[in-house]
């Protein structure tokens, strides 16, 4: 643990896709306990910095640290062993595995059987669907459901961390409400979050302090509130409206 | 009726020896989105390790037959995984972040180097298995004549497919493997170790392909080194035919394509065998492309 209670630290990283540079010098860190959001529109880089941080896109320049340990030269698969789980943009559940299959391979990296079982009454309880249709096929779920099973997969690895990325997208409204009470309970019982969002007003709400992405760099930094009563913010991400 | 049911005793076991093949250009495909080319090959290769096992260590002094083909097919299967992972690691790794089509130019490279590999160390002629090995009886089931090794290629490569099957469905690995195949950054996320489950592909499909190889000798008693070729090309027409990519459909469509040659050969013309199996092929991938089993995916967006 680093001091200070910081528990992700991303410090001035670059990611090139071929000879395209798409992250030009990204920094910000994450406490302990918190949501952090990242806003910003299309192409901005806020999956990109995820996925650095996962290890499925590689840095070409600067450090991820992780509880004080570098993590950007690891593989991606040893990260998830660290204890940083993602819930990817578009869900991607594994469509012809059963829900329960999907579960299972969400905790992969954990041996513990016991523990295993009790996550797994834990995601039941928090999405009672999902244990209603262990036995069905992922891609047969509805939208919502799906992503309540990616949520919930990405639980049973037993993260430190749970990042996601537009959790919300493609929603009905009722759902996206749904979804984001459930980050809140999960955060409130000690996960920190880091949320991708591109509905900003629900992200900012939700969350203790926010980035704003352009175009491959952080523009801005506050905390949720100052970002809600900020004009610029207001008026690029906010509809303009209070 | 007699000849029906020789038949269909016949094209089942070269079938399931198709479907043993096919395996592991299905397995290799559902992961890399590759076709193997090389895959013939380490067939072969497995047809001429049985020999050189065979004829070098004298099992059948020591051993009965049943054992001399079991203890032939463990090793078998273990030096050809062995030539498989190492083919993954030198030919195929290297080329992982390079365009498709960069990685079937070395596979087709590959198999041009295990066909010559195989005529310098063994030479271009036919080589022979002995032919005292396995019992010429046959069994009489219901009144009809099957020879004993027909029916013992069948069981065992039945019984291979069921492990396998076993395999890929409840073990951890298995599904891990299923997971790569589907989406292989969401496995990535999950904490699977991508190219580990490649290197795994690598050691069962050719583990199979080259024990079918074994068997072809055992049951055909010839072999020759561009033998992968043509049993390569046929378990590709299996594999397409069950839906690539598909594990039960490579198994369904090596058995039935072993049936529809037999029949072919036996009603039609023997001339026409193998223009019977690529009449399969072009059927398939004009009026069904997926395969028989091929893409049940249910996707809801």
């Amino acid at each position: 643990m680093g001091c200070d209670g910081v528990m992700l630290q991303v410090e001035n990283i670059h990611v090139r896709y071929g000879r395209v540079e798409a992250l030009h010098g990204v920094t910000l860190e994450v406490r302990e306990g918190e949501i952090v959001t990242l806003l910003g529109a299309n192409g901005a880089g806020k999956s990109t910095t995820l996925n650095a941080i996962c290890g499925i896109f590689k840095t070409t320049e600067g450090a991820i640290r992780f509880r004080g340990d570098n993590i950007h030269t690891l593989p991606a698969h040893e990260i998830v062993t660290r204890g940083v789980a993602q819930v990817p943009e578009g869900r991607r559940v594994f469509g012809t595995l059963s829900v329960r299959e999907n579960l299972n391979l969400g905790a992969y990296t954990c041996n513990d059987n016991a523990r295993n079982q009790s996550n797994l009454q834990r995601v039941y309880a928090l999405f009672p669907r999902l244990a209603e249709r262990a036995g069905q096929l992922a891609g047969t779920l509805s939208g919502g459901e799906q992503q309540m099973l990616a949520i919930g997969r990405a639980l049973m690895a037993n993260p430190k961390i749970l990042l996601l990325d537009e959790p919300s997208l493609g929603l009905a409204p009722l759902l996206v409400k749904a979804i984001f009470d459930t980050i809140r309970e999960i955060n409130r019982s000690g996960l920190t979050v880091v949320l991708v969002e591109q509905n900003a007003r629900a992200a900012l709400k939700l969350a203790h302090r926010g980035y704003v992405m352009e175009v491959g760099r952080i523009v801005l930094e506050d905390t949720a509130d100052q970002l809600l009563a900020n004009p610029d913010v207001q008026k690029a991400y906010l509809g303009g409206v209070r | 009726m007699d000849l029906f049911l020789q038949q269909l005793t016949n094209g089942l076991a070269v079938g399931s020896i198709y479907a043993l093949i096919a395996l592991g250009y299905t397995m290799v495909y559902g992961v890399l989105k590759l076709i193997n080319f090389a895959h013939g090959d380490l067939f072969a290769i497995g047809a001429y390790l049985g020999l050189t096992l065979l004829t070098t260590f004298g099992l059948s002094q020591y051993l009965g037959p049943m054992g001399v083909v079991i203890v032939l097919a463990v090793m078998v299967m273990g030096l050809v995984a062995v030539v498989g992972a190492v083919l993954e690691r030198v030919a195929y790794r290297p080329l992982r972040q390079a365009h498709r089509l960069s990685a079937v130019v070395s596979a087709m490279g590959a198999s041009i180097f295990f066909q010559n590999a195989l005529m310098l160390v063994y030479g271009a002629r036919y080589k022979v298995y002995p032919h005292d090995i396995l019992p010429k009886n046959a069994v009489s089931i219901m009144g009809f004549e099957i020879p004993l090794v027909r029916l013992l290629v069948l069981l065992t490569s039945v019984l291979m497919m069921v492990a396998l099957y076993l395999f890929i469905q409840k073990t951890r690995i298995g599904t891990a493997i299923r997971a790569a195949a589907i989406d292989q950054r969401a496995a990535k996320l999950m904490g699977i170790n991508v190219d580990r489950v490649i290197m795994i592909v690598f050691l069962i499909g050719p583990a199979l392909g080259g024990v079918a190889g074994l068997m072809v000798g055992l049951y055909y008693g010839q072999i020759n080194f561009t033998m992968g070729w043509m049993y390569g090309l046929k378990a590709f027409t299996a594999a397409i035919l069950g839906g690539i990519g598909n594990i039960p459909g490579a198994m369904v469509g090596g058995l039935l394509l072993g049936v529809i040659e037999a029949m072919g050969a036996a009603y039609i013309s023997i001339a026409w065998k193998d223009a019977i199996t690529f009449m399969v092929l072009i059927a398939i991938l004009i009026v069904r492309p997926t395969g028989l089993l091929g893409e049940r995916v249910a996707d809801k967006v």
